[in-house]
């Protein structure tokens, strides 16, 4: 028996595993040290994974040992590996942080439960990362958003709840919309096995009812990654959620939702009848450019920094669905990196709040006046992440945004650079509502003087943005494997 | 309802027989009809019964609640265990086929253990919301 | 090629329309749940019809039959069903604890109420 074998379901059983554990051992420090130390174990295999695909390997594995169409496989290539890497690594972060935040913001009996949801939260969105069974990517995907509806409504704030009850009913319907797309293609082929799916599918391509399990397969998810108009759940799930939960959200739900949507496009449907025949290239540029401008424009008129930063999430996954609209390898590139960098910064932008809002008792603007010299630390890092997501040069945001031009520029679409930049002037002019009320505001009567949030709360933050300016100097890992996916997916040789 | 005789007479004599009538679609879930899942509804709504018929705080000092959640854990531990065991055979994951001497033989341990812990979790989960409802209301 | 040889469909589209509809149009968080379920019952519908083949029996292999139906769609379903209940016991716990906070269960009440919390 060698673990090397069988990495790709402990990267989803030993989460899974921890979460019964953590239900079991109920007091003490034992459920944190459980899921901190599965979460480790995950981020530890998705390295090990990544560096076995890096080079085109791609990876099966199968449950029970039934071989492939008839029993589930779990199958590890390129773009799986990217995404395992994201998650796990996040989470490996967030949970060290999450010990000290959430005993300001959930009363400790239910830490336990937290930490149970937390696992299984994390084994589900690795599980839809790794399976290649439609309905167990359902399933999976259930798995996430049930543990995720149950973390939001842990906030303090009693439209938590409310915000957690509009999720779930969006969700469902962004889940079950998924599942009717699954189970059109499951009756034309008789397979749930993805690649076996691909091959069946070639005869009937054209047929309707392959046509109507893409529309909704395309909507549900949609709706689960918050594509513009179907965005409704996402500002007040982020804000009234728990921060070391809208930190893992921000950075995880909607970017695995995007990789189910980009796996059936290029790995089930096939490109060509995806962006080639039906008008889908035109509906998803026009919702991201509406995506880029109205959520970033809303963005800069939000009291609250949280729901601004909730907000600008929905525009920049304008940026992402944009990319990916282009049907290039550049374009499919450009949105993966965005993606992941998005990811990175978001999360540092979020835990940094997190401690803002403990220290000061808000995240309202009024609330975070004069932080640049109550807090400075925090107040700096929330200024590294801001320009990241503008995309100054030096940062992570910067090289999503060089490589998004280039694709437009590939397709010779000059007008699309000017939107770009346009778009990052909105971002510009909501990062300096935060700049201006840090530094240029007195602090709000009754703050001490200089405290900052507690190290425990900084160190995995400012190792979030520290990551984020650090992908935005060596970009071999981000557009080294997300070229390297874009090209599996398309089918370019080098 | 404590108070009727003919309710709390029939209650103790039915809830055996539904307990029973659980086991039986537990372990006949390998040849027919029947699981884990619906066994382990069967053994809730055997408890659901009688919290209804005999209140439920003397229902929950027969199932506590400490052990209603331990249920819920143990039945997934139990359920992965049954894979880590493939693991450890030599198998893959949630692998029967060595579970046993034969293929066969494997085959029917490894689902009469993972269909035992689904049962064990589903009649915890059942159980767990029922009491959460049942106790919201009398709370306020 | 008829209706009526189209019948589980007609069923399935029917409560899927019905479904989303309550979802969309009813204010009260308990009968949106409602819709949500009978949203959901419809995909039961329409993955187990096709799973049963005229004349096919049961699939456990026995003298004197060579037709059987497709048990797949049956398990796929039974995961459904409990990610189903678990949608909507978790639904319904957050309509209690909105009621407990906000005193409604109508939409249009409790957006009102959160407008006029800072």
């Amino acid at each position: 028996m060698s673990v090397a074998l069988h990495m790709p379901v402990l990267q989803v059983v030993v989460p899974l595993l921890s979460a019964p554990l953590a239900v079991l051992a109920r007091r003490g420090s034992l459920p944190f040290m459980f899921t901190t130390a599965a979460a480790w174990f995950a981020f530890a295999t998705s390295i090990a994974l990544w560096m076995e695909v890096e080079h085109g390997a791609v990876l099966s594995y199968f449950i029970g040992s039934w071989p492939a169409p008839w029993g589930i496989e779990y199958r590890v290539d390129r773009l799986s590996a990217l995404f395992l890497l994201l998650v796990s690594g996040l989470a490996a972060v967030v949970l060290p942080y999450s010990r000290r935040s959430i005993q300001a913001e959930i009363p400790r009996e239910q830490h336990y439960l937290f930490y149970a949801l937390f696992s299984l939260c994390l084994a589900g969105l690795l599980g839809i990362t790794v399976t290649a069974d439609a309905f167990n990517i359902f399933v999976f995907l259930e798995i996430a958003s049930l543990s995720t509806y149950v973390m939001i409504a842990l906030g303090r704030d009693r439209r938590a709840l409310v915000a957690s009850y509009q999720y779930l009913v969006m969700g469902t319907i962004g889940a079950t919309f998924f599942v009717i797309g699954v189970g059109l293609l499951y009756l034309m082929t008789g397979t749930l096995n993805l690649p076996d799916m691909a091959e069946r599918l070639a005869a009937e391509r054209h047929t309707r009812p392959v046509l109507a399990a893409l529309a909704f397969i395309t909507v549900g998810l949609s709706l689960k990654l918050a594509l513009f108009p179907l965005h409704q759940w996402l500002p007040n799930a982020y804000t009234y959620a728990p921060s070391a939960v809208t930190a893992f959200l921000a950075g995880t739900a909607t970017k695995v939702s995007l990789y189910v949507l980009v796996r059936f496009y290029y790995s089930v449907f096939g490109e060509s009848l995806v962006f080639r025949h039906l008008p889908l290239p035109e509906i998803m540029l026009l919702l991201s450019l509406a995506a880029m401008f109205v959520a970033s424009g809303i963005a800069i008129f939000q009291r609250d920094f949280k729901k601004l930063l909730a907000w600008s999430s929905i525009g920049q996954i304008g940026y992402i669905t944009l990319g990916l609209s282009f049907d290039t390898v550049t374009g499919l590139t450009a949105s993966l990196v965005n993606l992941f960098n998005q990811a990175v910064t978001k999360c540092g932008l979020f835990l940094l709040l997190g401690g803002a809002v403990i220290v000061a008792g808000g995240s309202t603007l009024e609330r975070l006046a004069g932080l640049g010299r109550t807090m400075p630390l925090t107040s700096f890092g929330i200024v590294i992440g801001g320009l990241g997501l503008i995309g100054v040069p030096g940062t992570a945001g910067f090289i999503s945004k060089w490589y998004l031009v280039l694709a437009a520029l590939e397709r010779g679409e000059w007008w699309l650079v000017f939107a770009v930049l346009l778009s990052s002037l909105l971002a510009v002019a909501y990062v300096w509502r935060f700049v201006e009320a840090a530094y240029f505001r007195p602090a709000p009567p009754g703050r001490p003087p200089r405290r900052e949030a507690p190290a425990s709360l900084l160190i995995p933050a400012w190792l979030m943005i520290a990551a984020s300016v650090y992908f935005g100097l060596d970009t071999s890992v981000t557009v080294g494997s997300a070229s390297g996916a874009a090209e599996m997916l398309i089918g370019v040789k080098k | 309802m404590k108070d009727d005789v003919v309710l709390r007479v029939v209650a103790k004599l039915l809830v055996p027989f539904i307990l029973l009538f659980a086991l039986y679609v537990q372990f006949h879930g390998d040849f027919g009809p029947g699981g884990g899942f619906q066994a382990g509804v069967i053994i809730a709504a055997a408890v659901i019964f009688y919290a209804i018929i005999f209140g439920l705080p003397t229902a929950r000092s027969v199932v506590p609640d400490w052990l209603v959640e331990a249920m819920v854990a143990a039945g997934v531990l139990l359920y992965l265990g049954v894979g880590l065991a493939g693991i450890l055979l030599g198998g893959n994951y949630l692998d029967y086929f060595v579970l046993g001497a034969t293929p066969v033989a494997g085959q029917h341990r490894g689902i009469f253990w993972v269909e035992a812990g689904v049962g064990i979790t589903v009649s915890g989960v059942m159980l767990k919301i029922f009491y959460m409802f049942a106790a919201r209301a009398r709370d306020k | 090629m008829n209706a009526a040889s189209h019948f589980s469909y007609w069923a399935t589209i029917c409560l899927m329309v019905m479904g989303l509809f309550i979802v969309m149009a009813r204010a009260n968080l308990i009968k949106k749940l409602v819709g949500l379920a009978i949203f959901q019952t419809s995909i039961y519908l329409l993955y187990i019809a096709p799973g049963k083949l005229i004349g096919g029996t049961a699939p456990i292999i026995a003298d004197g039959f060579s037709v059987y139906s497709n048990p797949l769609p049956h398990v796929l379903i039974l995961t459904a069903i409990v990610v189903g209940i678990a949608v909507l016991a978790l639904g319904l716990a957050l309509v209690v604890r909105i009621r407990e906070a906000y005193d409604s269960i109508e939409e249009d009440e409790i957006l009102a109420a959160e407008e006029r919390q800072p």
